[in-house]
């Protein structure tokens, strides 16, 4: 298990360092000059550029800036914006929102899509079937930024039960942006439950378990449902990073401040260091929940056994 | 069928191919055998409906719409619905449904192009690493994985900030460079499983070289599961263009697009909510054709559901 581990960690070092590595040369090859964009119409002295340029480390290869700023990631310091303010300060202070409408969200879209697609998978063509097929395809069809006004003016302006955006004081008022932002995740789990479930209840060994007179509820509850969890288990984990960096639209409908507003409003002012900064945290996230993934599938099925 | 009526059919049964076909009509491929089933589909049939709606609506907009989309009275500024403009007017007085109906184009366009590319990008990348494994297969996998770490919206808002001009080319080209990994991954497992059948170590035999195997055996059977998912990719697609556009970081004015509409209704929604609902709606209504096409097509395509 522990070799089994080291494997994998091995595996996801080239790509920790090529992600980082291409939005590093994207986000610095944007256009312009951040530094000059700073001094906006004011006249700025030579001197003072390239002071600047040079505490930036702009003046060096693309290369060699990388360099420099991957080190500065290894010992904690993720470098600082162009107003010297430390990018993990930034960071510090957007994560815990993102992170609590990311657990709200989770919860709640793991919760009902789990339920939903095993209501429909049990019986294949039946009224529920159906009805969590249509309703999932349209949950899904609807883009997020319809979805999430629609959301706001039916379910916030007309009925009045949620806050229409975030209050840091109330943390009800991450509800509605939570429904929206887990709403297609849900759909897509609904819809790899039921799947996955009408498959296995055709496996052979669910044939048996029946045969052997079990009840309808330990068949599907202890034999069906673990084994078909597998996909729906692997789509969670890997949701957890998409859920936290993709929730710039949501982020930005409801005014949350978290990471995805950061990072978009980073991206507009070419504060290449903060984008930076958030892409490496997110590929930490996206390599940490594919981990878990990894191990989970072995708890889940016994058949799967690490060499 | 029962035991029963396989028993009584017994005695019945063929004994020859001729006298088999006799039966059961010719032989039918997977394709012919899927097409039997969508045509009996209802879904199937009315997604393509609205598909082939849509297509209209991008090829001959006029169709549908006798109204000029570009020209503007600021006098009707954001009026709502009546029986002249059916969607009222924008905030720059452009007639609404000629704006919306012209604005099938560019996301069937998006939709249509990126889509072909990354399924080609998937069938030459992905049957290699699939055929050849070795050396190729690391290096193609690789690459996938790092695309995967970098989360799809993100990369794309990066690499379209950086491009000096946003028209329908750079757009296209930045959701085909996110969108190709997922599809690479999937053709390559599929060519995996194709790659051990029996009747692929019987052309070697017979020996025919690793370009006919691969385009005469791997790619018709292996590429069920890829189709599948373009389709329900050109949905995507088209999500995603309007989602970039909406962000103001994809298509930019003067290109008519449902994004960019939906862009502008967001600060005027509570006042004139028209101008959310008819882009908004379009734009569902296409991508929940594709997706349920797609799935259509799975359900028939998929012997493991039959």
């Amino acid at each position: 298990m522990g070799r089994y581990a080291l494997r994998r960690l091995f595996h996801f070092i080239p790509v920790f360092f090529f992600a980082t590595f291409l939005v590093y040369a994207l986000v610095f090859a944007m256009p312009g000059d951040p530094i000059r964009a700073l001094a906006g119409e004011k006249p700025v002295n030579a001197a003072t550029l390239e002071a600047m340029r040079e505490r930036f480390n702009l003046n060096d290869p693309l290369l060699i800036q990388y360099v420099k700023y991957i080190k500065g990631v290894f010992t904690g310091d993720l470098g600082t914006n162009f107003a010297q303010r430390p990018v993990w300060d930034i960071l510090s202070q957007r994560i815990p929102t993102t992170v609590r409408l990311a657990i709200v969200a989770f919860s709640y879209e793991a919760i009902l899509g789990v339920l939903a697609g095993v209501l429909a998978g049990l019986k294949r063509k039946g009224f529920m079937d159906m009805l969590v097929a249509v309703s999932t395809v349209s949950i899904i069809s609807i883009p997020i930024f319809v979805l999430a006004y629609l959301a706001q003016y039916a379910l916030g302006v007309q009925l009045g039960w949620f806050a229409v955006s975030y209050n840091a004081n109330e943390w009800t008022s991450l509800i509605l942006p939570a429904l929206v932002l887990g709403s297609t995740s849900l759909a897509y789990i609904a819809r790899l439950t039921r799947t996955s479930l009408a498959e296995t209840l055709r496996a052979d060994y669910v044939r048996t378990a029946t045969a052997k007179g079990l009840s309808r509820r330990r068949v599907v509850g202890i034999h069906a449902l673990r084994n078909s969890m597998i996909p729906v288990v692997t789509f969670l984990a890997v949701d957890i990073g998409s859920l936290m960096g993709g929730a710039i639209i949501t982020e930005g409908v409801f005014n949350v401040p978290g990471i995805g507003r950061e990072v978009f409003a980073a991206i507009k002012s070419q504060e290449g260091t903060v984008v930076v900064g958030i892409v490496v945290f997110l590929v930490v996230i996206f390599m940490v929940s594919n981990l878990i993934v990894d191990f989970l599938y072995a708890a889940l099925d016994p058949r799967i056994r690490y060499e | 069928m029962s035991e029963a009526e396989l028993v009584e059919g017994a005695g019945a049964f063929p004994q020859d191919v001729a006298e088999f076909e006799a039966v059961t009509g010719p032989p039918r491929s997977l394709w012919s055998d899927a097409w039997r089933e969508l045509r009996a589909n209802r879904l199937f049939v009315a997604s393509a409906t609205f598909i082939l709606v849509f297509f209209i609506m991008a090829l001959f907009p006029t169709l549908f719409t006798d109204a000029d989309p570009r020209h503007c009275l600021l006098s009707r500024s954001a009026l709502p619905p009546d029986s002249i403009a059916w969607f009222g007017y924008d905030l720059q007085g452009c007639d609404y449904l000629a704006r919306t109906v012209h604005g099938a184009r560019v996301s069937i366009l998006i939709g249509l192009s990126v889509t072909t590319f990354a399924v080609l990008i998937a069938l030459a990348l992905g049957s290699a690493a699939g055929f050849y494994g070795g050396l190729v297969d690391t290096l193609v996998s690789r690459a996938t994985d790092v695309m995967f770490a970098i989360p799809t919206l993100l990369g794309g808002i990066v690499i379209l900030s950086v491009l000096e001009s946003r028209g329908l080319k750079e757009v296209s080209l930045v959701l085909i460079v996110v969108g190709w990994p997922t599809m690479v991954r999937l053709m390559r497992s599929s060519v995996i499983s194709t790659r051990e059948a029996d009747y692929i170590d019987a052309a070697r035999t017979l020996g025919a070289t690793d370009w006919r195997i691969i385009t005469r055996h791997i790619l018709p059977n292996s590429i069920a599961p890829v189709i599948v998912y373009a389709t329900i990719t050109i949905g995507v697609i088209i999500s995603a263009e309007a989602a970039l556009s909406f962000l103001g970081i994809g298509l930019q004015r003067p290109a008519i697009s449902w994004g960019l509409m939906i862009n502008t209704a967001q600060t005027r929604f509570h006042t004139s909510p028209h101008l959310l609902y008819f882009p908004g709606a379009f734009l569902s209504v296409t991508v929940f054709s594709f997706i349920l096409m797609g799935d259509a097509l799975r359900d028939a395509l998929d012997p493991k559901l039959k």
